[in-house]
């Protein structure tokens, strides 16, 4: 018999194992969205229980409570009470502790009872508890709270047969007692009298152990000592910065010699032509000199999910909190602005941590100034075509120092902009607080990791194939057309679309040293920074004609001058080219008006910074 | 730290130097002069487990002006700027 879908819904504190559990569970079968209306993540995955149930389950947002201060929590809140639109009401909630941490999951599940929707507790991280000398009396423990409580370990193999086996279980049983929803908001006293029926509660089930976790306590002595705990945070920032220039290297070469290769290919089957020159300049160096890219991505993120599992990211905020106070900053900034490294859009949707609406709005204003990986292609070209690869003071690579330098840079700037901002606009600023748990440290598993990486991936290969492959399709379509007359010597692309539109632009930006080809190619660079780079690829590929098969780098180096590379490179730090950011940025602050801001601020920063390289490089003698 | 529980005066927390250890007493939310109004500053702190009777230690402090701190709460380490920790009173 077909047994109807299970709605599950995970919910937890932050940090209480929930997203490692919603991956041990649901595997890679897992849909991201955003709830209507709202840029809050929706993150639905499904599975198949031991009886044969099917199961949609949904990882909501974490909430230490049911008040719903943020969009995220009352998301969260309006799912549990089935008041969130177009969403089913789940049928059973899985409510997640960390089961060395129980005392505020506890609560929230005391809070969540009076919602009337049943519930199970899952005690995660079972394992770590154990090994700290933490003994549950699961049994008490359901009998006090009034629902069922199974022990998991999310991150073992099989470590969570037992939650799999109560999920079936409790399912057999539910539709028999439909229960009242009783929740309201609670008060202060309400509130503090949850938590002492939790402390009681725990106090009689749970047997702690006298000292903490020594891991934590020792790691945090250096990780968090005020000056060695900075040093610590720029070590690691830069090697994160050496590892996307170095180790990236060698698997980037070998997708470049496969791409060359395939167009090769190309080329010598198919009858020169239309058709030739589209697949072999439009769609194989077109996407092919973005998904190059592919490597230096998964390692951005490999550092920022190791980070971020680790329980390290709570810590670098500590840190930086004063610090970034100084520059107008809150701490909470730190985490959304670190992942704007990464891409800029989810680093914009992941201001909503900050709850103070000025905060916010500066944060995301200089959330673009970060240098987001699809800054990388470009930055990697030029810096490759243009920069030795040899070692200062016997060790660091110059490339890679070239390269800390820009995103140096772009920080420097987003201090220097959030100063600005906290000066001039919002003045009568009151400091909101600060609060954030920072977890003990845990051992970052390799399949969520790899989980995550995957995800992160395929967004990047599908807007690639998509975003970036239309926009490939128009560049090779205005450098293609018209064509040349018969017997003309020169290069085809001087009679295109392209070349008009390009140099209709190049008295605009002849002051900065941009020749016309960038002009082009920044026209779809809007759409996404990466696509300047595809678009270079394909303009040079199209002019160059039969020496197409050569390297795009190795093209400009001989085509730009220093001076205009550096401009370019200066020009990239600042250029609101990502048509998708601006959205986000819309969306987010619901103004237009604050996305012509950033847009207006960033286009002038980098017009100035392009000139004044362009300019001084000229006059060094690098014109 | 001479005094034991008993006889040492009431503080907040936001005065106390990295290695204090204490109890907690009560909140006053009106002492602290948050951005946040007393309500909100109260149900957050008791939401992070702040709450009478929690046992407290000053584990870390920042660079700039030893702030914010990082505070061991029972079994959980919160990290809270000195300005709100004014409203946790500590004995």
């Amino acid at each position: 018999m077909e047994l109807p879908l299970l709605h599950l819904a995970l919910v937890g504190t932050p940090n209480s194992g929930k997203t490692s559990l919603f991956n041990a569970l649901t595997g890679s079968r897992q849909k991201v969205a955003n709830y209507p209306g709202v840029t809050v993540e929706r993150k639905e995955g499904f599975f198949v229980t031991p009886l044969g149930r099917q199961v949609s389950l949904v990882d909501l947002p974490g909430t230490y409570s049911l008040r719903g201060r943020s969009p995220d929590e009352e998301i969260t809140r309006d799912f549990v009470l089935g008041k969130a639109s177009g969403e089913t009401m789940p049928d059973l909630v899985l409510c997640v502790a960390d089961s060395t941490n129980l005392r505020l999951t506890i609560r929230l599940l005391l809070e969540l009872k009076r919602t009337g929707r049943p519930m199970i507790l899952v005690l995660n991280m079972f394992d770590i508890a154990s090994r700290r000398g933490i003994t549950v009396d699961v049994g008490r423990l359901a009998k006090e709270l009034g629902v069922p409580v199974v022990t998991s370990i999310a991150v073992r193999k099989g470590g969570t047969a037992d939650l799999l086996k109560l999920t079936d279980e409790t399912a057999a049983k539910l539709a028999a007692e439909p229960r009242e929803n009783s929740w309201r908001a609670l008060s202060v006293s309400e509130l503090r009298a949850t938590q002492r029926e939790a402390d009681r509660i725990i106090a009689d089930c749970v047997s702690l152990p006298a000292s903490p976790d020594t891991w934590t306590a020792r790691i945090d002595a250096i990780v968090l000592h005020p000056v060695g705990g900075l040093i610590v945070l720029a070590l690691i920032l830069f090697v994160m910065f050496q590892a996307v220039f170095a180790w990236a290297q060698p698997l980037m070469e070998l997708l470049n010699s496969g791409f060359e290769a395939l167009g090769e290919l190309v080329q010598a089957t198919l009858p020169a032509g239309l058709l030739q020159s589209f697949l072999q300049n439009g769609v194989i160096s077109g996407v092919g000199s973005v998904i190059v890219f592919l490597p230096q991505i998964i390692i951005i993120f490999l550092f920022i999910l190791l980070l971020e599992d680790f329980g390290y990211m709570a810590r670098a905020a500590f840190l930086m909190d004063r610090i970034m106070g100084g520059a107008g900053l809150h701490g909470r900034a730190f985490i959304p602005l670190l992942s704007s490294f990464a891409c800029a859009i989810p680093g914009i949707m992941a201001t909503r941590v900050i709850d103070n609406k000025r905060d916010r709005l500066t944060t995301i204003l200089i959330a673009p100034l970060m240098t987001c990986s699809a800054r990388i292609p470009v930055y990697t070209l030029i810096i490759s075509a243009f920069i030795p690869a040899r070692d200062v003071w016997g060790f660091i690579n110059l490339q890679g120092l070239v390269m800390f330098g820009l995103y140096a840079a772009g920080i420097i700037s987003a201090l220097v902009v959030s100063f600005l901002i906290k000066f001039f606009m919002l003045r009568d600023y009151a400091p909101a607080p600060f609060m954030l748990e920072l977890p003990d440290y845990k051992m970052p598993r390799l399949k969520s990791i790899a989980i995550g990486i995957y995800t992160r991936a395929k967004m990047f290969l599908v807007r690639a194939g998509t975003t970036i492959f239309s926009m490939m399709v128009l560049i090779w379509f205005l450098a293609s057309f018209p064509q040349p007359p018969a017997g003309s010597t020169e290069p085809a692309i001087d009679f295109s679309l392209a070349a008009m539109i390009g140099k209709a632009l190049e008295p605009l930006l002849a002051p900065v040293g941009f020749n016309w080809q960038i002009a082009v190619a920044l026209i779809p660079g809007m759409a996404a920074r990466e696509v300047a780079v595809a678009a270079l690829g394909t303009v040079y590929a199209i002019e160059g004609g039969k020496e197409a098969a050569d390297q795009i780098g190795h093209v400009l180096a001989t085509k730009w001058s220093l001076a205009t590379a550096l401009s370019m490179l200066a020009w990239y730090i600042f250029a609101p080219q990502c048509a998708s950011t601006l959205a986000v940025i819309r969306r987010e602050t619901g103004s237009w008006t604050w996305m012509g801001v950033t847009f207006t601020y960033m286009l002038v920063l980098a017009y100035a910074a392009s000139l004044v390289t362009y300019n001084v490089a000229v006059a060094l003698g690098a014109g | 730290m001479t005094d034991t529980a008993d006889t040492r005066s009431h503080m907040p927390l936001g005065l106390a130097q990295r290695g204090y250890t204490g109890v907690i007493q009560h909140l006053s939310a009106k002492e602290a002069g948050s951005a946040l109004s007393d309500v909100e500053l109260e149900s957050r702190l008791i939401e992070l487990g702040f709450v009478e009777g929690a046992r407290v230690e000053v584990l870390h402090e920042g660079l700039v002006g030893r702030d914010p701190i990082a505070v061991r709460v029972d079994n959980i380490t919160i990290a809270v700027r000195r300005r709100e920790a004014m409203a946790i009173i500590v004995a």
